[in-house]
């Protein structure tokens, strides 16, 4: 990766089979480690201060520790910004890493979405970005491309934006067929292909759109996330503007999965990494409001495949509580009982080490978090980062040079 | 004294550190000044201008005591012995 450039103050130490979770806000990035008990956490940050970060990514394939992170400032613009050592110094090359073809016309937002590829292709990634468009690495992302297949599509003039812009914010590989790629963009909905990129189609049959006029629209919907587990990657699971579904069958159908739930309105989804019909969603009261419904804030969770939900709620605020959760602020780590996180509007970042059955604030007062991801760090850790010492105030420092 | 260019605190990391940069040339328009800017630090042109080479909307370019933004853009004259200054606008929240 080219040398580093962004300096962290404030990186934590990350030791191999701690538990790390990224959290991306309005104002930066935080990273947080625990060990393996996930009782007791870190807090590094804030890394990019000011720069809103929507999506980021851990990628271990090939023995790497690389942290992703798409910075964006009001000023100078987004770009995607790596680090191999938790943090402590960002790569960040003199020309960002994706831009738009001079030919599209088009100039980038944000990045919405990082995805590293299949495990056995170390070095290819995929980046979703506003406005809509899919961008792929086959070199460990050091050079990107634009899909032109999916830019070209004949639907893209008609995608509308939602209200957090016209963004490509889902990436799904499948590990069974190499060439298949799903992508979902607010609004337009999910577009899949077959062919390893060349061309799209939309994948939205039997996603209901009460805010388009047509009954059965082909696209437009406004797919908010979808998830599948890599063991069974044709069993989807969509969380949409209003409904939740489910396809059996890679997209070609889907068919309403909302049983038992207090709304089908939310943003945030994450599936089980071990059993292929645990999923997580935090349900919001209609798209007019988009809070806990009665004030509750609570994860539902189902354990077979959507044909039932339950609420998690042990350890939440239960009383007056207005808070929301985004599309990418609900991540799952790897560890047995598994680890659930999400981060909210407020600040805060709850996470459950097990399985959702109770959770804990971890972290609060933060700003409002738009991406959490977890993972557990395996392998060799080569650049341990110290933490410097803290450096006592002002008062305290002159109360010991007078003692002196 | 060449033409100058002011670079802000944020954009230094791609200046050398630096918060002059003399132009060697006499470039006749900002466009002009811009070009000679990215190819000696394309980090700092990459993130006063966008990859269509349009001007970031929350970047202000002073010619003198002028923003560009309410004359000629980046086909401002550049008067000999000027210095241009790049300044982040004031937004966010």
């Amino acid at each position: 990766m080219p040398a580093g450039r962004a300096i962290s103050p404030n990186p934590i130490s990350v030791r191999d089979g701690d538990v790390l979770v990224l959290v991306g806000t309005i104002k930066g990035a935080f990273l947080l480690r625990s060990d393996r008990s996930r009782r007791r956490w870190d807090v590094g940050g804030p890394h990019f201060p000011g720069q809103s970060v929507y999506a980021m990514a851990y990628d271990d394939r090939e023995g790497r520790h690389r942290i992703w992170a798409a910075p964006k400032s009001l000023h100078w613009g987004a770009e995607l910004c790596a680090s191999d050592d938790f943090g402590r110094r960002w790569s960040r090359p003199e020309v960002p890493r994706i831009s738009f073809p001079q030919a599209s016309g088009a100039t980038l937002a944000n990045v919405w979405q990082i995805e590293p590829g299949l495990e056995d292709e170390p070095d290819r990634l995929f980046v979703g970005v506003e406005p809509s468009a899919l961008f792929e690495s086959r070199d460990g992302g050091e050079s990107w491309f634009l899909n032109e297949g999916l830019w070209n599509h004949p639907h893209r003039p008609r995608w509308m934006p939602g209200g957090g812009g016209l963004c490509l914010h889902t990436i799904l590989t499948d590990p069974a067929r190499r060439e298949r790629l799903t992508i979902a963009t607010s609004t337009g909905g999910v577009y899949r292909t077959d062919d390893g990129g060349k061309t799209w189609q939309a994948r939205n049959r039997g996603i209901q759109a009460e805010f388009l006029k047509e009954k059965d629209p082909e696209f437009g919907q406004c797919v908010h996330k979808v998830v599948r587990h890599p063991s069974k990657p044709e069993r989807l699971f969509l969380q949409h503007h209003f409904g939740l579904y489910r396809s059996d069958d890679g997209g070609d159908t889907w068919r309403e999965a909302a049983n038992g739930v207090p709304s089908d309105f939310g943003f945030a989804m994450a599936i089980h990494p071990r059993n292929t019909e645990t999923v997580y969603i935090v349900p919001l009261h209609s798209d007019q409001f988009r809070c806990p419904p009665e004030g509750k804030l609570r994860v539902y969770r189902t354990r077979d495949g959507a044909r039932s939900w339950k609420p998690l709620a042990r350890g939440l605020p239960q009383k007056d509580c207005y808070d929301t959760v985004l599309r990418d602020a609900l991540a799952v780590d790897g560890e047995d009982p598994v680890g659930v996180y999400f981060g909210t509007r407020d600040g805060c970042l709850y996470a459950s080490r097990d399985e959702g059955e109770s959770w804990s604030l971890v972290a609060e007062n933060l700003p409002a978090v738009t991406c959490v991801r977890a993972a557990t760090v395996r392998g060799r850790v080569k650049a341990r980062a110290r933490v410097p010492a803290a450096k006592p105030r002002t008062a305290e420092r002159r109360r010991r040079r007078k003692a002196a | 004294m060449p033409v100058s260019f002011f670079v802000p605190g944020p954009l230094r990391d791609f200046a050398e550190g630096r918060s002059r940069i003399d132009l060697e040339s006499s470039p006749r328009t900002l466009g002009e000044a811009l070009a000679e800017l990215g190819a000696k630090y394309p980090g700092v042109a990459r993130r006063v201008l966008d990859e269509r080479g349009m001007m970031r909307p929350h970047v202000n370019l002073f010619v003198g005591p002028d923003c560009v933004r309410f004359g000629d853009g980046l086909a401002t004259p550049i008067p000999e012995d000027c210095e241009i200054a790049i300044l982040p606008a004031v937004s966010g929240g």
